[in-house]
C-alpha cells in the first residue's frame, strides 16, 4: 500500500467515528477498529522488503524550493514504531470500546485518537523534518484533546495544559535545532542528513542544534526535569493512558533520538546530555513510583522511569546500547500498555484505583490477576520474560560506561534504579491482588468481559513468547538496530538469549530483584519516612513558572494595551519614522536620474486648492458638516490628479467611489453630534501636530526621491502591456489586468467587499433588535428639512435613472479596451439607485427593488467564480481567460471575452456592496414621529389630497 | 510637478494623522480617508508620472506610463470605501449603544502625561 496512504488513513478515518457513533457505539467502535487495520495490514506490505534491508519511500515534491517535500520513507525503525503504534492502536481501539461508559461520546473519542495515531505515523514514516514537525506539533495538540477527553474532570483539563505547555515548549525548541541541522546539512530531507554525520558534528551549530532537538525530545519523552508532565496526563481515561504511554506519544522523543543518532550521537556532550539525563530519570521514577498510591500514577512515574533507561542505552553511543534500547522499547510497549489496560480494568470493576483500598483482588479477579502478574514480572526483570532480556542487556552495557572518569558510577545507579523498579513492580501485584480480601472495596469487582482482557492477554502472550524465545524477535531487533545505526557502526554479534553466563550483569539482577524484596517487605516504614521528607512537588514549581509568566505577560500588555487607540497611534507613526528615518540616514539613495516633468498652471491651481482645503478642515475640522465638504474637495482634485496624470481608470473610480463615501458619511452624521468638543489641551495638539508633521515629512520625501529615480530592475509592467491585448485581448492594460492577469486578485477583493457589505447589514440588524432601536424611534427631530422629497429632485432622477443605467452598461462594455469596466460601471449604477433612495424616500425605493441586495452580492462572486470554473473545462487554470471576434450582420464585428463575464461578477458585486452599505445606513434613519411616504413625492399634482398617513413605523 | 505631488502626499498624509490622533470617532474616520487618499496616490506615483500616456492600447501612442500600479489603486479605492462603512458602522453602533464616541476605552483626562 502507498506509504501516504497509510499516513492519511488514520487522518481521513477521524472524519468516520463522529459519524458512524448515530448507528451505535458497536459500528463507531468497529469503523475506528477497521480504518487502523487497514493501515496496519497495508504496513505490513512493506515488512518482507524491509526485513530483507530495503528502504520503501514515497516522493511528492510540494514546495522544493523552500526544501519543503512530503516524502515518506520506511526502513527498519520506521516500520518498527509504526506497527507498534498501529498494533497498539488496534487493542486500545478494542479495550476503549468496553472502557468508555455510556456517558461518554466515544465518536469525538475515537476522532481525537485517531488523529493522533495518524500524527504518530507521520513522525515515525516521514522523510522531510519540516513535515516532522508539523505531525509532532499534530501530536501535542491531539493529545491535548485526548487527555482532556474528560473535559468535566479539573484535573484532566489541567493535566491537558501541562502536557501541552511543556510538549508544546519543547516543541518550539525543536523547530529551531532542526531549522539549525537542516541548514548545517544542506537539506531538510532526513535521508540526506543523516549522510552528513562528519560534517553536522564539526560545525559550531552543532552544539545549539543538539541542545534544541534533545529539549524536544526530553520534553516528548518526559525526562528529567521535564518528567512532570506525563503523572498529571494520568487523568485521562485509561485507554489513552495505556496508548500514549507505553507505545506512542513518549515514545516519539525516544524515536526521534533514535532517528537521529547516527548524526547526531557519539559525541561527549551527546554521551553526557543524555546518558546524564537518562540515569537521572531513571532513578528518580523508580523510587517515587514506589511511594505512589494511585495504580496509574505508579505506572506514570514507572513509565518515566523506564523512558529514562532508554534514552540512557541510546546516550551511551555504542552498538550494543542502541540494540539494547530497540529491544526494550519493544518489551516495555508490551508489558507497559498491557498494566495500565489492568489498571483500567481495576479501576473499572473495583471502583478505584487507590492502592489502599485494595488488596486480595486475586480471587475476585483471577484472570486480571494473571495478566497484572506476568506482566508485572516482565517490568520486575525475571527471567523467562521478555523484560527480564533487556534489562540484561542494560546491565550489561552500563558497566562498559565510564561517566565523569567513574567506571561504578553507572552500574550503581542502574542497579538503584533496577532494584526500585522491582520492589514497585513487586508492590503492584502484593498490595493489589495478594492479602486477604476486604469487604469495603468501593465497586464490585469482578472479572470483565473478554473485549476488556483479551487485548492485555494478548501483549502478555508477546510478553512470555519473547522471553522464552527470544530468537523470535531477533530478526525484528537487527533490522531495526541497523537502521538505527545508519551505517556508522558495526551491527553488534550478540545474540538475544536467556542465558549468559554468570556475568556482572547477572549479579546485579539477582541485587535488583533480592534488594526489591526486601525494600517490599520494609515498605511501611520507608512509606512514612519519604511523607515525612515531603520530596519537593514538581507540579508546584510548575504552576510558579506558569504564575510568573503570567505576570509578565500582563505587565507588558497592560502597559502596551492600556486601551488607548490613539496612543497605540501616535506610538505606531513615531516607531515607523524613527525606522524609516534610520534606514534613510544611514542607507545609500543614488543620484536623481529622472528630469522632472514642468509645473503646469493647472496642476498648481489644483494643489493649491487641495492644500487650501486641507488646511481649512484642520482649521475647522470640529464643525463636522463642513469637514465633509471639505474631504470631497480634497476627493475631486485626487481625482483631477489621477485623470491628468494618465490614468483615466483610476479618475472615474475615485469619482465615483467619492460620491458614495460622503453620501455614506453624511447619513452616518445623521447620528452622530454635529461638532466635536474641544478637549485635548495645547501640549496635546502640539504633541499630534509634530508627530503628523514628521510623517508628512516623511512620506512626502520618499516619494519624491522614488519618483525621480528610475527602477532598480526593470518592472512586469513591460510585460502585462506586451501581452494585454495578445493574451487578454483587450487594449485597456488596466482593466486586463484586473480582470485577467491578476483576476486572481480582483475575486479576493470582491469577496471581501462583499463581507464588508455583510458585516454592515449584520451590526445594523443587531442594532435594530436591541434597545438602541426604541432610542432612534424616539430621536428628537430637530432641524429637519420641511421638504423631505422635494418634487424637482424626484422628477430629476426618474428622468436621469434610465440614463444613468445605460452609461453603466457603456462603461461596462467599453471597459476592456477604453477607460471602465466593472468597478465603475457597478459604481455608477449604484449612484444611480441611491439618487432615487434620497429622492423618493426609502420606503418607496425599497418596494420597487425586486432583487435583496445580498443576493446581487452572492451572484456577482458566483458569476465571477463561474467564470474562473469555466476554464477547468478547457483544461486551463482557474480564471485562464479566453476571446474571440465574431460578427452577426448587420453589426460590425465585435468581440466577446470570458474576461467579460467576469467583470460581470466584478459589477454585480460592487452594486450589492454598495447598496447594501447605504440601504442598512438608512434603515438606522426611520423614526416614529414621521409618516411612511406613500407616493414618490410629498406632493404629486394629480392627486387631490394628502397623502393618508399609513400609520406609525415601528 | 513631481514636488507638487509629493507635497500634496505629505500634505493629505499630515493632515490624515493628525486627525487619526484625536478623540472622537467622526475626525478619526476622516483621518483614515485622508489617509487613503495619500496612501493611494504614493502607491500610484511609485509607478513614476507620466502625462498624456494612459496605459490604453494604441496604435499612435509613443509610450505608456506604468499600468500596475494603476490596476492595485483601482481595487485599493474600492476596498478602503468597504473599510471606511464598516468603520463608520462600527462608530455609528458604538456611538448609538453608548451616546459616547471617544475613541478610548478609558475615562479620558486630556491630561498629556497620561497620554505619552
Amino acid at each position: 500500500m502507498s506509504l501516504f496512504l497509510i499516513v492519511a488513513l488514520p487522518f481521513l478515518g477521524a472524519l468516520l467515528p463522529g459519524l458512524m457513533i448515530r448507528a451505535g457505539r458497536q459500528a463507531c467502535g468497529m469503523v475506528t477498529f477497521l480504518v487502523t487495520l487497514t493501515a496496519f495490514l497495508g504496513l505490513m506490505t512493506h515488512l518482507p522488503a524491509v526485513m530483507a534491508g530495503e528502504t520503501v519511500t514515497a516522493r511528492l515534491d510540494w514546495m522544493p524550493s523552500l526544501g519543503l517535500n512530503f516524502n515518506l520513507f520506511v526502513d527498519g525503525l520506521g516500520l518498527f514504531f509504526a506497527s507498534l503504534i498501529l498494533g497498539i492502536g488496534l487493542l486500545i481501539i478494542t479495550y476503549a470500546r468496553f472502557y468508555l461508559s455510556r456517558e461518554d461520546n466515544m465518536g469525538e473519542f475515537y476522532t481525537y485518537l485517531l488523529l493522533f495515531q495518524g500524527a504518530m505515523v507521520g513522525i515515525v514514516l516521514c522523510d522531510n523534518i519540516l513535515m516532522l514537525l508539523i505531525f509532532w506539533e499534530l501530536t501535542s495538540l491531539s493529545s491535548f484533546l485526548l487527555i482532556g477527553y474528560w473535559k468535566h474532570l479539573p484535573e484532566g483539563r489541567q493535566g491537558a495544559r501541562m502536557a501541552l505547555a511543556v510538549t508544546g515548549a519543547g516543541g518550539l525548541a525543536m523547530i529551531g535545532g532542526m531549522m539549525l541541522l537542516g541548514n548545517i546539512a544542506g537539506s531538510y530531507d532526513l535521508t540526506v542528513i543523516l549522510q552528513h554525520r562528519d560534517e553536522i558534528q564539526a560545525s559550531p551549530y552543532y552544539m545549539p542544534a543538539l541542545i534544541l532537538i534533545l529539549l524536544g525530545c526530553f520534553t516528548k519523552s518526559a525526562q528529567f526535569p521535564f518528567h512532570f508532565w506525563l503523572p498529571h496526563a494520568m487523568a485521562a481515561p485509561t485507554p489513552v493512558s495505556a496508548y500514549l504511554h507505553s507505545a506512542t506519544m513518549v515514545k516519539a522523543g525516544i524515536f526521534l533520538m533514535a532517528r537521529l543518532w547516527p548524526v547526531l550521537s557519539g559525541t561527549d556532550a551527546w554521551f553526557i546530555l543524555v546518558t546524564g539525563a537518562g540515569l537521572v530519570t531513571m532513578v528518580i521514577g523508580a523510587i517515587v513510583a514506589l511511594f505512589k498510591n494511585d495504580l496509574k500514577a505508579l505506572l506514570a512515574f514507572s513509565t518515566v522511569s523506564h523512558l529514562g533507561l532508554i534514552t540512557m542505552l541510546l546516550g551511551t553511543g555504542t552498538p550494543f546500547g542502541a540494540m539494547a534500547a530497540v529491544f526494550h522499547i519493544l518489551n516495555h510497549a508490551t508489558f507497559k500498555a498491557a498494566l495500565f489496560m489492568s489498571a483500567g480494568i481495576i479501576d473499572h470493576e473495583a471502583g478505584t484505583r487507590d492502592i489502599t483500598l485494595l488488596g486480595g483482588l486475586r480471587r475476585l479477579m483471577p484472570v486480571t490477576f494473571v495478566i497484572a502478574t506476568i506482566a508485572s514480572l516482565s517490568m520486575a526483570g525475571i527471567p523467562f520474560l521478555n523484560g527480564f532480556l533487556s534489562k540484561e542487556m542494560m546491565l550489561e552495557e552500563t558497566t562498559h560506561t565510564t561517566l565523569f572518569g567513574n567506571p561504578m558510577l553507572v552500574p550503581v545507579l542502574a542497579t538503584i534504579g533496577a532494584l526500585f523498579s522491582a520492589a514497585y513492580s513487586f508492590r503492584y501485584i502484593v498490595h493489589t491482588f495478594l492479602g486477604p480480601e476486604r469487604d469495603d472495596y468501593p465497586g464490585h469487582p469482578h472479572d470483565p468481559g473478554v473485549g476488556m482482557w483479551g487485548p492485555p492477554a494478548l501483549l502478555v502472550i508477546l510478553v512470555i513468547a519473547i522471553g522464552i524465545a527470544p530468537f523470535l524477535a531477533e530478526p525484528l531487533v537487527k533490522t531495526v538496530t541497523a537502521a538505527v545505526l545508519g551505517g556508522t557502526a558495526e551491527l553488534p554479534d550478540a545474540h538475544l538469549k536467556i542465558w549468559h553466563g554468570v556475568t556482572p550483569a547477572l549479579w546485579m539482577s539477582v541485587i535488583a530483584v533480592a534488594g526489591g524484596i526486601i525494600l517490599l517487605l520494609m515498605f511501611k516504614p520507608l512509606s512514612r519516612a519519604w511523607a515525612a521528607a515531603g520530596p519537593p512537588f514538581a507540579k508546584a514549581i510548575f504552576d510558579a513558572i506558569i504564575a510568573m509568566l503570567v505576570a509578565i505577560a500582563q505587565a507588558v500588555t497592560g502597559r502596551l494595551h492600556d486601551g488607548s487607540l490613539t496612543r497605540y497611534a501616535a506610538i505606531f507613526t513615531v516607531t515607523v519614522f524613527a525606522v524609516t528615518a534610520h534606514a534613510w540616514f544611514s542607507g545609500g539613495v543614488g543620484l536623481p536620474s529622472r528630469d522632472a516633468l514642468p509645473i503646469e498652471p493647472v496642476p498648481m491651481t489644483a494643489w493649491i486648492l487641495l492644500v487650501t482645503a486641507t488646511a481649512v478642515l484642520l482649521r475647522y475640522h470640529r464643525n463636522r458638516f463642513l469637514a465633509l465638504i471639505l474631504m470631497g474637495v480634497v476627493g475631486l482634485v485626487v481625482s483631477m490628479a489621477f485623470a491628468y496624470l494618465s490614468a483615466p481608470d483610476l479618475a472615474l473610480t475615485q469619482l465615483s467611489v467619492e460620491v458614495v463615501t460622503i453620501i455614506l458619511l453624511l447619513l452616518a452624521l445623521n447620528f452622530l453630534p454635529r461638532y466635536t468638543p474641544v478637549e485635548s489641551t495645547a501640549g496635546r495638539r502640539l504633541r499630534d501636530g509634530v508627530i503628523s508633521i514628521g510623517a508628512g515629512v516623511g512620506a512626502a520625501a520618499l516619494i519624491y526621491t522614488m519618483m525621480l529615480r528610475d527602477f532598480v530592475e526593470p518592472s512586469i509592467s513591460a510585460y502585462h502591456l506586451e501581452n494585454s491585448y495578445k493574451g487578454g485581448g483587450g487594449t485597456n492594460v488596466v482593466n486586463v489586468i484586473l480582470v485577467d492577469f491578476r483576476g486572481f486578485d480582483t475575486f479576493g477583493e470582491i469577496i471581501v467587499l462583499g463581507i464588508a457589505a455583510l458585516i454592515i447589514y449584520a451590526i445594523t440588524e443587531a442594532l435594530l433588535s436591541g434597545p438602541v432601536r426604541a432610542r432612534l424611534l424616539n430621536r428628537p427631530t430637530e432641524d429637519v428639512a420641511g421638504d423631505a422629497h422635494p418634487m424637482m429632485m424626484v422628477v430629476v432622477t426618474r428622468v436621469m435613472m434610465p440614463v444613468v443605467l445605460m452609461v453603466g452598461v457603456y462603461i461596462f462594455l467599453r471597459g476592456h479596451n477604453e477607460p471602465g469596466g466593472g468597478f465603475i460601471a457597478g459604481l455608477v449604477v449604484a449612484i444611480g439607485v441611491v439618487m432615487q433612495y434620497m429622492a423618493s424616500g426609502y420606503s418607496w425605493a425599497s418596494a420597487r427593488q425586486r432583487y435583496p441586495f445580498h443576493g446581487i452580492i452572492g451572484t456577482g462572486v458566483l458569476v465571477a467564480g463561474l467564470t474562473g470554473i469555466g476554464a477547468w473545462f478547457f483544461g486551463a487554470e482557474f480564471l485562464t481567460s479566453s476571446f474571440g471576434y465574431f460578427r452577426i450582420p448587420p453589426f460590425e464585428e465585435f468581440e466577446l471575452a470570458t474576461a467579460m463575464g467576469f467583470d460581470l461578477g466584478v459589477f454585480l458585486c460592487v452594486v450589492g456592496a454598495v447598496m447594501l452599505s447605504l440601504e442598512s445606513f438608512s434603515r438606522l434613519a426611520r423614526r416614529s414621529d414621521t409618516e411612511v411616504n406613500e407616493y414618490a413625492m410629498d406632493i404629486d399634482p394629480s392627486r387631490d389630497d394628502a397623502p393618508q398617513p399609513t400609520g406609525k413605523e415601528g | 510637478m513631481e514636488l507638487l505631488l509629493a507635497s500634496a502626499v505629505g500634505v493629505l498624509t499630515a493632515a490624515g494623522v493628525y486627525l487619526v490622533l484625536r478623540q472622537r470617532t467622526f475626525p478619526v474616520i476622516v483621518g483614515t480617508a485622508f489617509l487613503s487618499y495619500a496612501v493611494n496616490v504614493f502607491l500610484f506615483a511609485s509607478g513614476r508620472l507620466a502625462v498624456q500616456q494612459p496605459p490604453v492600447l494604441n496604435d499612435a501612442a509613443a509610450a505608456y506610463t506604468d499600468p500596475l500600479p494603476q490596476a492595485l489603486v483601482l481595487t485599493a479605492i474600492v476596498i478602503s470605501f468597504g473599510m471606511t462603512a464598516v468603520v463608520v458602522m462600527v462608530a455609528l453602533g458604538a456611538y448609538l449603544s453608548s451616546e459616547d464616541d471617544h475613541i478610548d476605552d478609558r475615562p479620558e483626562t486630556g491630561d498629556e502625561g497620561a497620554q505619552s
